[in-house]
């Protein structure tokens, strides 16, 4: 057998065999996978809508999801939303009510901000038995005409937001993916799809 | 020159002697980057070992079928499928932690420890002893994750292992979980390891020459007077 044919056949063999293999490991991996990704979409809807008993997703061209109370009244949406944080990509999930005027809440679910700085969009450690005092500002907020954000003293009207100290290009951030979410949801209705 | 080393002797000499991170100084890229906590530390160690033992264990085993001119490709195919068992394992058994080591997993393949070791050591000896060789490896590289994790974790968040370990009054250096935190911390500790060891050779040097010349003595003294 001349060299290259053997090198050809080694290099083959081995590829069919690891395929084969991870055919088989991919087979049993996915649908666990699957259940994962499900049920932390699920966690984070009900998180950011309390009142929510079932949802539902709507046929548009972004993820979003439809949620409905105990009697299938529909009480608002939920919309995973991605935007440029201080380092990297920040994906949020944002909770809002029917008539899109108000939040029910926000929750981070991706972000690679500064640890002990950024991170505090999602908890703050160092603030004991207050840890989510900066997702927790978005509860009730008013998004009309859209949310602003302030430092160093605490907010009075009710679309404001405080900032956290040292971590303003995250917090502006995060506020500015909302906005923009807001504003997408908005363009649906305006067009009649939601 | 393998036959001089003992069977145990392949294991023990990944932990101290060649150990991956302080002496050799291979596969630095997930060294910093993921061990701002020891459990981090810990899971991307376990992975490397996973991978490391599984594909020596296999390019000893076919060593000698492989012609030369595509050992390194064929290593790079048979590495990158235990990776990617690793990587959907991790993913569909504990999402939280493949969450937190993101794409430093799927790196592992291109980890110098697992590519040198195969090359350097397990296409030239049988299979026992380079499984012995990858676990003394993958240990030694577990003992250096566990450390700097250990370290950062203590200094930047006051915790070990997620357990309050800092009084409450402790102020985080936040640095510390930062890149920056990972050479610091990476550099003193190789500077530590350094500084034992040329101790030691010290202290053997001189030992030996007080022992050459309380051999010499007469000799010089002989001369002296003469």
């Amino acid at each position: 057998m001349n060299l290259v044919t053997k090198m050809l056949l080694t290099l083959t063999v081995i590829g069919i065999i690891s395929g084969g293999f991870l055919m088989k490991i991919n087979e049993w991996a996915e649908p666990k996978i699957d259940e994962h990704r499900k049920t932390a979409t699920e966690e984070a809807i009900f998180k950011v809508q309390q009142k929510a008993k079932s949802y539902e997703k709507v046929n548009v061209d972004k993820e979003l999801y439809k949620v409905y109370d105990e009697n299938k009244n529909p009480i608002g949406f939920a919309l995973p939303f991605v935007g440029n944080g201080f380092q990297g990509k920040i994906r949020v999930i944002i909770g809002i009510a029917d008539d899109l005027e108000k939040l029910t809440g926000i929750q981070v679910l991706e972000q690679v901000e500064t640890p002990g700085l950024g991170t505090k969009i999602v908890e703050d450690p160092s603030k004991k038995g207050n840890e989510f005092w900066f997702p927790n500002q978005f509860i009730d907020l008013s998004v009309k005409p859209e949310i602003k954000w302030i430092k160093g003293i605490a907010p009075d009207e009710p679309n404001e937001v405080e900032a956290i100290t040292g971590a303003t290009i995250s917090s502006k951030s995060l506020i500015q993916i909302i906005n923009n979410g807001i504003e997408y949801l908005q363009s649906l209705r305006d067009g009649g799809k939601i | 020159m393998s036959k001089k080393v003992s069977v145990m002797g392949e294991y023990i000499k990944g932990l101290w002697r060649n150990n991956p991170i302080f002496k050799q100084v291979l596969g630095m890229c997930p060294t910093l980057a993921v061990t701002t906590s020891a459990l981090n530390g810990i899971a991307m160690a376990l992975a490397t070992t996973f991978v490391l033992f599984f594909s020596s264990t296999i390019i000893s085993f076919i060593r000698k079928l492989i012609p030369s001119q595509v050992r390194i490709a064929s290593y790079i195919v048979i590495v990158a499928t235990f990776v990617t068992i690793v990587d959907l394992v991790m993913k569909a058994q504990f999402p939280e932690l493949s969450k937190a080591l993101g794409p430093y997993i799927p790196l592992i393949v291109v980890n110098c420890i697992i590519l040198g070791r195969a090359e350097a050591f397990a296409s030239k000896n049988n299979v026992g002893r380079s499984m012995l060789d990858a676990l003394g490896m993958g240990s030694g590289f577990l003992i250096a994750l566990v450390m700097l994790g250990s370290i950062r974790e203590l200094l930047g968040t006051g915790t070990i292992l997620g357990f309050q370990v800092m009084p409450n009054f402790y102020e985080p250096w936040l640095i510390m979980i930062l890149p920056a935190g990972a050479f610091l911390t990476l550099g003193s500790l190789m500077g530590f390891f350094s500084f034992l060891s040329m101790r030691r050779k010290r202290l053997l040097m001189n030992t030996e020459i007080k022992r050459d010349i309380e051999k010499k003595k007469p000799v010089i003294v002989n001369s002296a007077e003469v």
